[in-house]
């Protein structure tokens, strides 16, 4: 080959190169969730600290996806009141934070009934249907469909199971039989990004229930952003 | 009593066949690339439909909602198409039906479209393998460089923490994987029958099977990216495997393949040492690259099936349901750990013995002084190969095996300390009192040498099993597989690369270039990865995303430099692609006055390689042995016969004395 | 480790006169560095040297890495004095094209540095036997069968659960209380009984020097006893899914006094979760739930329960 044409052909491969090495950053790494945003709606409390109310859900199954199977949370959306499918949560530090979860899904054990205590709320407690709960036993009458906890925080929450039949096939759930949960626990003062993780092995079809939605961010894995 | 000196028949050009000249066909005919990705696709599609048709039943994947076997049916029947795309079977099919095989390439197949075809030529497989390892080099280090900024900070995250495993797993699998050939490929292939005087290899479609299995494991293992990746980085452990979405079966298919490409090639080479040398090729005439190669291709036979064995298993775990690691169902979780690492173990040194043969081929040639200790280089390639399957359960040692076996594991992999030093004492020996010219390679085999020893010493810490306790699984560990691996091997490859290039294409690469690109390669890689062996014992896990806040000076520093170390391998890629594409200036036929008898033939070698099977006359690292023979005698006529070598050698002697490096007439 | 060549040097063609200052000096050259860094090493860096001092595993192996530390850096030094002498004393000049001297090998200088490191091995293999025994493992999880435990007493019993994405502690002698955190008496050997409830883990305590994998189904027992009193980092060493790197956490060594307060009053404040745990055990099988028969019959598990071959499955293997 001549030279322009060698010189021409190494110009469009490596433009072609770079193009693909853009895509595939943009679009695989660095595509994410939606994050809820609450700091924006946060209001002042009593004694001058931050609050926020989140409402989350928890489906049976998400047929908005293309796995409609698989177990999922919904936050509802501060701005919108719509329910988006997303785990991803912003709120403010030092703040007192005020969670009701709308729970739709039937029961599943917990492996390690250690997380049926309630930890790191205020009071140590959980509302459900407005009674207060500090231990749930799913082992002696299956009472848990999933859990909401925050390792790092030492926050862990496990979520009233439905105890009907016919639970809502759809999502997000508007309609069907569900628990209401209610719990707040309170935001650390230094900024940080949070894990936070389902602790039943809920995902059906894998290996002893994890993986899956289990193992996904905007299933039943998130991330609690604490900004200041 | 004339003979009739005139052909029965008219001749015609062509041949008198009632064809006449048979048409080449038009190169969009003929089997290559393009009909590859067909073939690639339909196999593809094909499989994905038997998939989904055996398996879409079954309660895991109604409940699960993903369905693994149509994935790895997919990529399966995809690697036959390409495969058949490409021509492989054609030969074995036309002889099935009792046809003559095609046979090997014609000379007329000149130019750039044999190299992107199912060529039976060893050199033209050994330039692909050159191209493909280095893209796939590339490939994983971009990869690396998104570990690198996510490290960045504790607290700030760029990835998700799965796109981050998935980066992890990539980056870790292609490096381990693709570049288990990154030797023995580009310049085992191409130079080896060169080196014992053979006109090709023993088996060369076995050879460019090995070759085209690489670019759609390639290729299978970067579509994992589609999936969201696998999540248990390149060692694959069950239970995780198992439980994983369908990245996974990317990974195990892929590296299935490699591990069937590295069998085949590993076949090829030791049949080819064995039974192609020529005439005075003794086993002690052998260069130390050809004994690597031999020993690396023996590494390869016996571990890599092991391999494959174990990566099939993780398939039928999640596809066809078997037990074979999982606890609760009769199997284990420690068998995929054995399968896998006594793969694994080997597997290391199939990394690093290449990288042992190269810089021992380079440096007598830069001291101009005979290699000290022969015997010795070649009892480090042996001993090395034999002990390095017995020392796999090092990786194992917190892991719960039974405790007695461990000081013994803890005594074998200090044993091969043994072997492994050798290298040094033969480096130490050609130094002594030598002529050392600081060129290119000789700069990259320097720096194979000291950055192997780094990491060497700190694999003594790793085997010593208490202060294993702390090291395992820390980043102490990363350190030292980087030190040995890319600063032993892939500076090795480079030096191979910047020795061997004038002699593969003809065209010299840029001096100047050559020595930036190693002096900045040398400073950053090792800013880059020595603080990692602090940063292992100051307590910081492998694959993690968030770290203690304290350690996130060390993690910058060791960012910024990581970004350096891509800058120094960019000029390499601006070297490469600007003198093998842009300059082109051509080279000398022996530019590094060097014996091996690779050198004795032009640049680049003719088809045939040597136009008559050479007489070996000498080992090739006779530099400064006065009155030396010449390390081959490449015209060996009618006279050489069966004569025994000395009385050749008063003949040849008499008639091609002279320095090694004299153009032959 | 001797330099190859000593003061008589490889056989040469050429006198062996001068041949001997080559040797000697990169000798004495080698000497000197040696002398100097490792002192350095282990009087200045030792005492500094991970993972610390805080209980009896992580101080041999603190003596453990600087002992190798002494002994590796006289062998790195010796090689790169004597690539940097070769570097600068037998660089080819100018325009000299003519070849070193011809030497194959010296069967003497070989046979020294096979002799010499085989010594230097086995005396490794030596020490870390002794360092591996001598302090119970060594902080290393020995399998279900330990071999090598501590004398003095039984020790105090912390079954460690790992499970996606955190620790939980169990403590049999205290009424198989469960909890996430791990707070260890001082001076009191600890056996560790490491298990995990769904893929491999590992359990790495830092500064208590102990590290050990976590697999279903099987009990890693490992074995330390913590000196010091304060905080120590706890991670997971293995590769364990998406939030691996979240998996970390704090232990505390407190004292004999305060552990015993801790453990009554965090027995006293479980015990309505502790009566819900299955019998403490070596390990746990997580598709085995005893009561779940009752649950299903009287519910049905209508969630979506996880596992392969759950119960509602007729057919399994």
């Amino acid at each position: 080959m001549s030279l322009p044409a060698r010189v021409a052909t190494l110009l469009v491969a490596f433009a072609a190169v770079t193009a693909g090495i853009v895509f595939v950053v943009i679009h695989y790494l660095l595509a994410g969730l939606p994050v809820e945003d609450f700091t924006s709606v946060a209001s002042a409390g009593p004694g001058g600290v931050r609050q926020v109310s989140v409402t989350m859900q928890t489906d049976a199954q998400t047929t908005v996806t293309n796995t409609p199977d698989w177990v999922s949370y919904f936050v509802k959306n501060p701005q919108t009141g719509t329910w988006d499918h997303t785990t991803l949560l912003k709120v403010p530090a030092a703040a007192l934070v005020k969670v009701t979860i709308l729970g739709y899904d039937g029961c599943t054990p917990l492996r390690n009934q250690v997380w049926g205590r309630v930890t790191g709320t205020v009071g140590n407690v959980e509302y459900v249907n407005g009674k207060p709960v500090s231990v749930l036993n799913s082992w002696q009458e299956c009472s848990v469909q999933h859990t909401f906890a925050i390792p790092a925080l030492g926050l862990n929450v496990p979520i009233a199971a439905v105890k009907s039949p016919n639970l809502c096939s759809t999502s997000p759930c508007t309609s069907g039989p569900h628990t209401v949960v209610t719990f707040s626990f309170r935001t650390p003062a230094t900024p940080g990004v949070f894990v936070w993780q389902c602790r039943i092995p809920c995902a059906g079809g894998f290996l002893d229930g994890n993986g899956g939605p289990m193992s996904t961010l905007g299933y039943m894995a998130g991330e609690l952003q604490v900004a200041s | 009593m004339a003979i009739g000196t005139e052909p029965a028949t008219a001749q015609r050009p062509g041949g008198n066949e009632p064809a006449g000249l048979r048409r080449a066909r038009p190169w969009w005919m003929r089997p290559a690339v393009h009909t590859a990705l067909i073939g690639a696709v339909a196999g593809y599609l094909f499989g994905h439909w038997l998939g989904n048709f055996l398996a879409s039943g079954y309660q895991q994947v109604k409940h699960a909602d993903i369905n693994d076997t149509p994935i790895v049916l997919g990529y399966v029947f995809g690697t036959v198409g390409w495969l058949a795309g490409l021509g492989v079977f054609n030969d074995l099919l036309r002889q099935m039906a009792g046809r003559p095989a095609a046979g090997r390439d014609r000379a007329a197949d000149g130019g750039l479209a044999r190299y992107f075809r199912y060529s039976l030529d060893h050199k033209v497989v050994g330039i692909q393998y050159l191209i493909g390892m280095i893209v796939y080099f590339l490939t994983g280090g971009l990869f690396a460089l998104a570990i690198r900024v996510e490290l960045l900070s504790p607290a700030y995250h760029v990835l998700s923490p799965s796109a981050y495993l998935m980066v992890v797993g990539e980056h870790g699998t292609m490096m381990m994987m693709m570049m288990s050939s990154v030797i023995v490929g580009p310049f085992g292939n191409y130079f080896v029958p060169l080196m014992i005087g053979a006109k090709r290899v023993a088996f060369p479609r076995v050879e460019a099977l090995s070759f085209w299995l690489t670019p759609a494991a390639f290729i299978i293992l970067l579509s994992g990216v589609l999936f969201g990746g696998f999540p248990t980085g390149w060692t694959g452990y069950a239970t995780l495997s198992v439980q994983a979405g369908l990245g996974m079966d990317s990974y195990a298919v892929a590296f299935g393949l490699m591990g069937l490409s590295i069998i085949l090639a590993g076949c090829n080479i030791i049949v080819t040492v064995i039974s192609y040398r020529a005439p005075g090729m003794r086993w002690s005439r052998l260069p130390v690259f050809v004994w690597s190669m031999v020993a690396t291709s023996f590494l390869m036979v016996v571990a890599a099936p092991v391999l494959v064995g174990g990566m099939y298993m993780i398939l039928t775990d999640r596809t066809a349901q078997t037990a074979f690691f999982t606890g609760t169902l009769g199997g284990s979780s420690y068998l995929y750990e054995n399968l896998f690492w006594f793969f694994g173990h080997p597997d290391v040194y199939i990394l690093a013995l290449p990288g042992f043969g190269i810089v021992a081929e380079i440096i007598p040639v830069f001291c101009r002084k005979p290699l000290f200790g022969y015997r010795v280089a070649a009892a480090c390639m042996i001993g090395v190969t034999l002990l390095s399957f017995l020392v796999w359960q090092h990786h194992l040692f917190d892991s719960g095996i039974n405790p007695d076996m461990r000081p013994l594991f803890m005594l074998t992999t200090e044993l091969i300390s043994i072997p492994t030093g050798f290298i040094y004492l033969v480096a130490m020996g050609t130094f002594w009192q030598a002529k050392i010219r600081l060129t290119v390679p000789m700069l990259f085999a320097l720096g194979m040498y000291i950055n192997f020893l780094i990491g060497g010493i700190s694999g003594i810490f790793l085997s010593d099993i208490p202060a294993d306790t702390t090291e395992h699984g820390s980043f102490f560990v990363m350190a030292h597989f980087h030190y040995t691996i890319m600063g032993g091997l892939i500076f090795a490859f480079m030096g191979g690369i910047y020795y061997w290039l004038p002699k593969m294409t003809g065209i010299k690469l840029n001096e100047t270039l050559g020595k930036i690109h190693f002096y900045t390669m040398f400073v950053f890689f090792n800013s880059t990865f020595l603080p990692l062996f602090a940063i292992g014992l100051m307590g910081q896990p492998r694959r993690v995303f968030e770290y203690q806040r304290q350690l996130q000076t060390l993690n910058d520093w060791v960012s910024v430099s990581a970004f350096l170390l891509a800058g120094s391998i960019l000029i390499f890629v601006i070297n490469f692609v600007w003198s093998t594409v842009i300059a082109r200036h051509p080279e000398a036929r022996d530019p590094w006055r060097s014996r091996g008898l690779e050198w004795q033939v032009p640049s680049p070698p003719p088809a045939e390689n040597f136009a008559r099977i050479p007489q070996v006359l000498s080992a090739p690292y006779e530099y400064g042995v006065p009155g030396a023979p010449p390390v081959a005698d490449l015209d060996p006529g009618c006279r050489a016969g069966r004569a025994a070598p000395g009385r050749l050698m008063r003949q040849g002697h008499k008639r091609f004395l002279g320095a090694p490096d004299e153009e032959r007439r | 480790m001797a330099a190859p060549s000593g003061a008589s040097g490889p056989a040469a063609a050429t006198p062996g006169q001068p041949q001997a200052r080559h040797g000697v000096r990169i000798f004495l050259i080698w000497l000197v560095a040696s002398a100097i860094c490792d002192p350095l090493i282990w009087f200045v860096a030792g005492p500094h040297m991970p993972p610390g001092a805080m209980s009896s595993s992580a101080v041999s192996q603190r003596f453990d890495i600087t002992v190798l530390a002494v002994m590796s850096a006289p062998v790195v030094l010796g090689v790169f004095i004597y690539f940097g002498y070769a570097l600068v004393v037998w660089r080819q000049r100018d325009g000299d094209q003519e070849d070193g001297p011809p030497i194959h090998g010296n069967a003497r200088v070989c046979a020294t540095w096979v002799a010499v490191s085989f010594a230097l091995v086995l005396g490794v293999f030596a020490f870390g036997m002794v360092q591996l025994v001598v302090p119970a493992g060594a902080g290393a999880g020995e399998g279900p069968a330990p071999i090598w435990k501590p004398g003095g007493g039984a020790p105090l019993q912390v079954q460690v659960i790992a499970q996606q994405w955190i620790f939980t502690y169990r403590y049999p002698q205290y009424g198989g209380m469960e909890t996430p955190q791990l707070v260890l008496p001082q001076g009191q050997n600890v056996q560790f009984n490491v298990t995990s409830l769904d893929v491999v883990h590992s359990f790495w305590a830092y500064q208590l020097g102990v590290k050990s994998d976590a697999n279903p189904g099987v009990n890693n027992i490992a074995y330390t006893r913590p000196e010091r009193l304060g905080r120590f980092h706890v991670e997971c060493a293995e590769l364990c899914g998406m939030l691996h790197g979240a998996m970390t956490g704090n232990g505390y060594v407190v004292t004999a006094a305060r552990f015993q307060s801790w453990a009554a009053s965090s027995q006293a404040r479980l015990a309505p979760v502790t009566k819900t745990l299955p019998p403490y055990a070596a390990t746990y099988d997580p598709t085995v739930i005893p009561q779940l028969g009752k649950a299903l019959t009287s519910l049905g598990i209508n969630g979506a329960g996880g596992g392969f071959y759950g119960p509602q499955v007729p057919a399994q293997p």
